[in-house]
């Protein structure tokens, strides 16, 4: 199952180590990763793979809000099918 | 691939302009709960929901986070309880087992204690009629409906003398909370069997066993998106349509995920945008933002028809079974822009009838004098389902006459129900219709002006 997870904030420096570190400890494969400014935020969205974890979705999401809180960044990770569905016919 | 632009516009909707899946409800079939002794059907009832319904809540919220997106309401629909409980009287003892078991099960309501009496009214029904008002006071989560017309048999005068007589005892019976029984009472023209939407659903005798219908939301996606279209009206209309398709899809996704992970049939996705008392979440919004000082004002029922249309346009592609009312709700206590409008004196309640002649449902959440008599809510539902027979749609009323309490002064229901400001009627007496009693024939379907 692959998901998004998007940090959405101030650009900080690490932020990125951060959340890769949290993944690598979770075994969550990092499929992309893309970082720009859209619509005045920092925005980094990765593109992951959850076929090696054995923590589950709701974990890994409580995981990532918190180091988001942390941060003072905004953290989500969604199924990425919620994408697809709206967004290609 | 998807975009990172993409991403970002579905992050938006869901984190700033409220999108949201506003209720998964699993329909369950309720019939072979049947039996002649009262604590039989109860267990029966009680075993059924609590053990098809068991995970419902769980699932919704697993749902919720793994697509990140608010699910807002669980609930359970049920086979109208009326025939569930003809074979032997125990309406008072089925409804407090459908509260206990909703409690259990930790849904938000259970809709279905519902009776279908559009051309005919047998006397196990009417017995169920009467004790809807008691039924309503002594529960919390259980709702309520009433068919009362169909395009096909007509309108059951009878049936709507007595709702006037009801939704009043309903009121009573609440009197200390503002009225708020009447809030779960739905009297219905031409009722949908698999609205998922609350206090009118209903699990519809031609469905299976198990079904989940899920009803999406997002007026304020809609509102958002009108406000980059400086262009005509029919630029407006296509961007309705292309927000809606997006909205969709994701019931669509949802109500087939729930559905394989309850073991229960994919029932529909219902297109209505449903309002809340949130900033930003508001149909009358989207009416004001295409080009209107306050809804109410001319122009507000040829907008709704538009928008109502687009909706059903855009969505009707993203989802393989469209259902339920599909339209856009207008509940005047559940929705910031109707209040204000209300509050201003912009909108009344003549017109709000005539907006309800080009979208779904009907006059909804609408609170009027606790003084008001019976024969005028009587006749308030006559003309909302002359409306819905002739047109052929549903319509309903759901008015709450607020006990003790006189225009200009407000309802406060709380939650999703929102707060009222309570509304003049026309006193004018149709005494004389409503006592006369019967039915008003099914309209012709030829030579239509």
């Amino acid at each position: 199952m692959k998901a998004i997870v998007s940090v959405i904030g101030k650009d900080k420096k690490g932020i990125i180590a951060k959340v890769s570190a949290k993944l690598y400890d979770m075994d969550i494969n990092v499929e992309d990763i893309s970082q720009t400014i859209l619509q005045d935020h920092f925005t980094m969205i990765m593109m992951v793979s959850l076929d090696d974890t054995n923590e589950s979705f709701s974990s890994i999401a409580d995981v990532l809000k918190k180091t988001g809180e942390e941060n003072g960044v905004e953290i989500r990770i969604q199924h990425e099918d919620i994408f697809n569905s709206m967004h290609k016919i | 691939m998807i975009s990172n632009n993409e991403i970002m516009e579905t992050i938006e909707m869901i984190s700033n302009q409220h999108l949201d899946v506003r209720t998964i409800t699993l329909g369950i079939s309720l019939f072979d709960c049947i039996s002649e002794n009262i604590d039989t059907m109860c267990r029966k009832v009680y075993d059924k929901i609590t053990l098809s319904a068991k995970n419902l809540v769980k699932i919704g919220n697993d749902i919720g986070t793994e697509y990140g997106i608010p699910i807002v309401n669980k609930r359970v629909s049920i086979t109208p309880a009326s025939l569930i409980s003809a074979a032997n009287g125990g309406h008072m003892e089925l409804i407090r087992t459908l509260d206990k078991a909703a409690n259990e099960i930790g849904i938000d309501f259970l809709g279905g204690y519902s009776a279908l009496v559009h051309k005919g009214m047998t006397a196990y029904e009417k017995t169920f009629i009467e004790s809807i008002p008691e039924a309503l006071a002594s529960t919390g989560k259980v709702c309520s409906s009433v068919n009362i017309g169909t395009t096909k048999a007509g309108i059951n005068m009878d049936a709507v003398k007595m709702m006037g007589g009801i939704i009043k005892r309903a009121a009573y019976l609440t009197k200390d909370q503002d009225s708020l029984a009447c809030a779960k009472l739905v009297v219905f023209a031409n009722a949908v069997e698999d609205n998922p939407f609350m206090a009118g659903a209903f699990h519809g005798v031609g469905e299976s066993d198990l079904v989940v219908n899920v009803g999406v939301s997002g007026p304020g996606v809609v509102k958002t998106a009108l406000e980059k279209v400086s262009g005509d009206l029919t630029e407006v209309a296509e961007e309705i349509k292309k927000t809606a398709f997006k909205i969709t899809r994701v019931g669509q996704l949802v109500a087939k995920e729930a559905s394989k992970r309850l073991n229960a049939s994919f029932g529909i996705v219902d297109l209505s945008l449903a309002p809340t008392p949130v900033m930003g979440d508001s149909v009358a919004h989207i009416l004001e933002e295409v080009g209107l000082e306050s809804v109410g004002a001319y122009g507000t029922t040829a907008i709704l028809a538009m928008l109502n249309d687009a909706v059903k346009k855009g969505g009707i592609m993203a989802s393989s079974h469209v259902g339920g009312l599909s339209g856009a709700f207008i509940p005047v206590s559940e929705d910031a822009g109707m209040i204000k409008a209300t509050e201003c004196g912009a909108l009344n309640l003549e017109k709000l009838e005539a907006m309800t002649s080009v979208c779904s449902v009907g006059l909804d959440m609408i609170a009027i004098p606790g003084d008001v008599p019976d024969d005028i809510i009587s006749a308030i539902i006559a003309d909302e389902a002359a409306i819905g027979v002739v047109n052929v749609k549903t319509t309903a009323v759901r008015v709450i006459p607020v006990y003790g309490k006189k225009a200009g002064e407000y309802a406060e229901f709380g939650g999703l129900l929102g707060r009222a400001p309570i509304i003049e009627v026309n006193r004018y007496s149709p005494s004389k219709f409503i006592s006369r009693g019967g039915r008003i024939p099914a309209p012709l379907h030829s030579n239509k002006n």
